[in-house]
């Protein structure tokens, strides 16, 4: 069994990574690439810290084996660059302790970039997917608003 | 982290996956098919499960289809929750995927890993249970379709070494007026406390029901009860109870009396709401 060596298209580069073939992906992004942005939080797919976006989806990184990822474009919080979403997070103080922050972020940006003109509804379902513990749902809530709300402006 | 190593394989058409499931047992391996794969990680890190070689069947393009025609709809049993959440044809199985685990989660659950977990709500079989859809399966004897009815039995009853390729569903029944309701004790995603489901065929009330008993099931004796025309709707609710299989969970999400009180008034809903529908 033994190590396998893979290659992992992350923030637009090429990684080639030594794992085992039953490693989540949250666990290379931490433990082999030192991409620690997205957090271990339940490990069980219930509070969505580990979040990252696969082919545009978000998808809970301690779901998918790193093997299943190849061929596949991955974006962490990392790959984020100054975009609507993260200014947001800012302006609006949608976050107190920080943990659950990339998670929400990277699951915002999907919707924000899918359906730049998403529906309550839809906000809600997706936002359901994610956990805060600090409970800074309102502020997080507007923040996601706010950038749906520019995209509607335009 | 899995304390555990296995091998991934990624088979690309049926007879791969069967053969490559033969050669690791004969080899002594524990093989296992993994669709969505979230519960074969979860499970697995918490060693409530083991495998060394998981064959993952998202690359066999027959898992994958979703086609309709005039009177059938064949789902892929590698779809996800989330394509079929989205999916207007069988208004009723997108209702019911709409509403197991989250949105994200979904996007990884497939329908085929939903039914054939050892998670046991299950939740996306009830719709097939009322629609009486056929299970296209493979295994060492090639492609066989049997009705749900037949191979569903609280699990799925599959020999070692199949797996679910496909499910067909009649158009005549997807039309069919439905309820669907979900019970939780607390939020808004995630397990039930209950689940029903219900449609209306030929006048007839069917009803299938998840996170009563631990196990998902379809019961015909209910469904009599339910549709005696001669009685009052508090009464065909009330034999129907009687006529539960058991045992009645009795857990932390609720004890067994709660659920059989909050399943009362569930049904006096169904009814009520599918007497007044047409078909
Ligand atoms: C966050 C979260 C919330 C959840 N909430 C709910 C809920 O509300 N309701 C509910 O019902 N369930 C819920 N579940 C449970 C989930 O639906 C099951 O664990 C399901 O098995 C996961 O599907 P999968 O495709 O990931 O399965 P996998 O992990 O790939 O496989 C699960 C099992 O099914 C077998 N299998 C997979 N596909 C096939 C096939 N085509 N043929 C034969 N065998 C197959 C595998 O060998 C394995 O034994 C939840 C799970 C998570 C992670
Ligand atoms: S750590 Fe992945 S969902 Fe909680
Ligand atoms: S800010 Fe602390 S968990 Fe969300």
């Amino acid at each position: 069994m033994g190590l396998a060596s893979i290659t992992l298209q992350i923030n637009g580069e090429n990684r080639v990574v030594a794992i085992r073939e039953a490693d989540t992906l949250l666990f290379v992004l931490r433990e082999k690439l030192g991409l620690t942005g997205s957090k271990p939080g339940c490990l069980n797919g219930d509070c969505g810290a580990c979040t990252v976006n696969l082919d545009g989806w978000p998808m809970k990184s301690c779901l998918i084996l790193a093997v299943e990822t190849a061929g596949h474009y991955i974006l962490t919080i990392e790959g984020l660059k100054n975009t609507r979403i993260q200014e947001a997070f800012v302006e609006e103080f949608a976050f107190q302790c920080g943990y659950c922050t990339s998670g929400f972020i990277m699951n915002g940006y999907s919707l924000s970039q899918l359906y730049p003109h998403a529906h309550s509804t839809q906000i809600q379902e997706w936002f359901e997917s994610n956990i805060c513990r600090c409970t800074g749902y309102e502020e997080i809530e507007k923040a996601i608003r706010r950038v749906l709300n520019e995209n509607n402006n335009l | 982290m899995i304390s555990f190593d296995f091998d991934y394989y990624k088979p690309d058409s049926i007879d791969e996956a069967v053969t490559l499931f033969r050669s690791l047992s004969s080899m002594g391996k524990k093989p296992m098919y993994y669709a969505g794969g979230t519960e074969i990680i979860t499970l697995g890190r918490l060693n409530l499960l083991y495998t060394n070689a998981v064959i993952d069947l998202k690359g066999i393009s027959e898992c994958n289809i979703l086609a309709h025609n005039s009177d059938t709809l064949t789902i892929g049993a590698s779809l996800t929750l989330a394509q079929l959440g989205m999916n207007h044809y069988f208004p009723l199985l997108a209702n019911i995927s709409k509403e197991i685990a989250d949105h994200t989660s979904r996007l990884k659950i497939t329908v085929g890993g939903n039914i054939c977990g050892n998670i046991f709500y299950r939740e996306a079989v009830l719709p097939f249970l009322l629609t009486d859809s056929q299970v296209l399966i493979a295994g060492k004897n090639g492609l066989q379709k049997n009705p749900i009815n037949n191979v569903f039995c609280k699990t799925m009853q599959l020999e070692n070494g199949e797996f679910i390729v496909q499910l067909q569903t009649q158009s005549k029944y997807i039309e069919s007026p439905f309820v669907s309701i979900k019970r939780r004790q607390q939020w808004n995603v995630g397990y039930p406390l209950i689940t029903v489901n219900s449609i209306k065929v030929e006048n007839q009330i069917r009803v299938a029901i998840a996170g009563l008993c631990p196990f998902p099931f379809r019961s015909l004796k209910m469904e009599s009860m339910l549709n005696r025309k001669e009685l009052s709707t508090e009464e065909k609710v009330e034999l129907a109870i009687q006529h539960l299989p058991q045992p009645i969970l009795n857990d932390v999400e609720g004890s067994d009396e709660y659920r059989i009180f909050v399943l009362k008034n569930t049904l006096l809903d169904v009814v009520e709401t599918l007497e007044g529908a047409g078909a």
